[in-house]
């Protein structure tokens, strides 16, 4: 069985998880702050490929950077390189998919941490970047880490942006699941169920590993200051 | 100290507009919850922004929206004491007081390092200095909380109804032990309260808040003896709260304590249109003026006091110990209240 497609996903998900990591929680940090108007409609724009098929998705995508299209066409001439076809350029794909999971996450976690404590830094002449980075960031980290394995699992199983953009070259843009799909297609049904298991087994994986997160979520909580055990045992 | 505040600031449904001027040392914001005064103090600290107005302490202008000065809530020396004390939760004893003193950016590593040890013998903090928040009891996370504030060495203090989330038990202790603390570093403070006991407790000067704006300012103990208003009364406490028909100069008859007739020996002004009577004012006895019949009266026991509601409406309290269990014993025939300690209000 030639593991091609196994590298191939795992390393889009890598890239694409990466890329989103930073953005989604940005974004999410950003909108958290923004007034409330203004986090209506960038919540909404942020969370929409996640309500759109992944099928709109890949055509808004083509749209943009097909090599007929403005943008597209225009970064062929000047750099000579496709942006679609390729085997990178499912990360555009993955990344817009699994964007809105990255984002809806940490924006949970962030808007569940108390702004007392960024405050409580402000107030204390501390810069904005030292509170982020020092303070809600790590007090965070549980919400952030959920994020970054849901992400990264949705990374795995992308198929219908994907398909569109970097359609199925054995060998140069096959994943796991376009794999699946063209097995099956083929009447190659045993390789078809062993791609099936890997990516089974893969989720599972990472199932389990957003359990464990999960329930270790609560160590920094602060409901553990007013816990009525802590006071009176000076 | 003196600070100087007018600012108003707009919300869904609730206009903040407060002004006032203040030269005491300790100040008391005094309302209920919801009235603004958490938001008051934020703006002092300029962690809320208003919508218009200025901020002025000591001569230094904080917040202007006319000339556009807005003072960070790090350069403006003022230290604020969290409800929950706000300690970061990620980071130890000493990591919390040494972030503040990163804050407050003075000098090396070696002189910062000095100060943080310095400060933790101060508050007695050594021994936990590598404990985190959640494994600190109420008391250590507030001595935590005021060293780290005090690490930047701020001019004035803002105390946010720093003993509310603990239970009662903890919080007179708590409270003595702040007293003690600020009086040891002479202080200025402004402190937030729903509680009229601390205020009292800890304030020379007293803001009473209702609605978003100052309904009363003043000596701490003139407003307490004093209230202009049946809010200002009802903040400070009094349980008795009556509307009354004037008689005549020293004789009205209060509507809502079934038409009893009271002897004031102030005088009462044509725009007195309440009266107002503390419990702890009500003694039971006969005499010459101010009688009142309890008659049939409904009785709550608590530890250490009875409350007693007389037939006429009147709230009150006598002291009993744990062992009483029969108040109708201790419950007279009659009270009084003397002429002098009879509230009167004009609204």
């Amino acid at each position: 069985m030639d593991l091609f497609p196994l590298y191939n996903s795992l390393r889009i998900a890598f890239i694409s998880t990466l890329i989103v990591l930073i953005l989604g929680v940005a974004a999410a940090y950003l909108v958290v702050h923004m007034p409330r108007f203004i986090r209506g409609i960038l919540d909404s724009l942020f969370t929409l490929p996640l309500v759109l098929p992944p099928t709109v998705v890949g055509y808004l995508l083509l749209l943009l950077l097909g090599a007929k299209r403005p943008f597209g066409g225009w970064f062929l001439r000047v750099f000579g390189l496709r942006l679609t076809m390729n085997w990178w350029s499912a990360v555009f794909a993955t990344s817009v998919i699994i964007f809105p999971l990255m984002y809806r996450t940490s924006r949970g976690a962030f808007e569940a941490f108390d702004r007392t404590y960024e405050q409580a830094g402000q107030t204390l002449g501390l810069g904005s970047l030292y509170i982020f980075f020092r303070i809600v960031l790590p007090c965070c980290k549980a919400g952030i880490i959920a994020g970054i394995v849901l992400s990264f699992a949705r990374a795995l199983g992308e198929y219908g942006a994907t398909m569109m953009i970097s359609g199925y070259t054995p060998g140069r843009t096959a994943t796991i699941s376009t794999t699946v799909y063209q097995m099956w297609r083929t009447d190659n049904d045993a390789l078809a169920l062993k791609w099936v298991l890997v990516n089974m087994a893969i989720s599972t994986v990472i199932l389990l590993a957003i359990n464990i997160v999960e329930g270790r979520q609560d160590i920094f909580h602060p409901k553990s200051h007013a816990h009525p055990d802590r006071q009176g045992n000076e | 100290m003196g600070i100087e505040a007018d600012i108003k600031k707009r919300y869904d449904g609730f206009l903040l507009d407060v002004s006032f001027k203040c030269d005491s040392k300790r100040i008391g914001i005094l309302g209920a919850s919801g009235c603004g005064k958490t938001q008051t103090l934020k703006a002092v600290a300029g962690l809320v922004r208003p919508d218009e107005g200025r901020i002025v302490l000591d001569g230094r202008v904080l917040f202007d929206k006319k000339t556009k000065t807005d003072t960070g809530p790090g350069k403006r020396g003022i230290g604020y004491l969290f409800q929950n004390y706000a300690l970061f939760p990620n980071m130890t004893v000493e990591g919390n007081i040494r972030a503040a003193l990163k804050g407050a950016a003075r000098g090396s590593r070696e002189y910062a390092g000095n100060t943080a040890e310095r400060i933790m013998e101060d508050f007695g903090l050594k021994d936990l200095r590598s404990h985190f928040p959640h494994e600190l009891s109420g008391g250590q996370q507030q001595r935590t909380a005021l060293a780290r504030m005090f690490a930047c060495d701020p001019g004035l203090l803002l105390l946010d109804e720093p003993f509310s989330a603990m239970d009662t038990f903890m919080r007179e202790a708590l409270r003595l032990e702040l007293i003690h603390i600020l009086d040891q570093y002479d202080k200025n403070f402004i402190m937030v309260s729903h509680d009229r006991d601390e205020i009292y407790q800890m304030c020379d000067h007293l803001l009473l808040m209702e609605e978003g704006r100052v309904i009363a300012r003043g000596p701490v103990n003139e407003i307490f003896e004093h209230p202009s208003t049946t809010s200002a009364a009802r903040l400070t406490g009094c349980k008795n709260i009556s509307r009354i028909e004037r008689l005549d100069d020293h004789r009205f008859r209060a509507l809502d304590w079934k038409g009893i007739i009271l002897t004031t020996d102030r005088r009462i002004g044509e725009d007195i249109r309440y009266a107002g009577i503390r419990a702890h004012d009500l003694m039971p006895g006969e005499g010459e003026v101010n009688i009142i019949p309890t008659g049939h009266v409904r009785i709550s026991a608590l530890p250490f006091e009875w409350y007693v509601i007389t037939e006429c409406g009147l709230w009150w309290k006598i002291p009993k110990t744990l062992s009483e269990y029969d108040a109708h014993d201790a419950v007279p025939g009659y009270i009084r209240i003397a002429p002098e300690k009879i509230l009167l209000m004009d609204r």
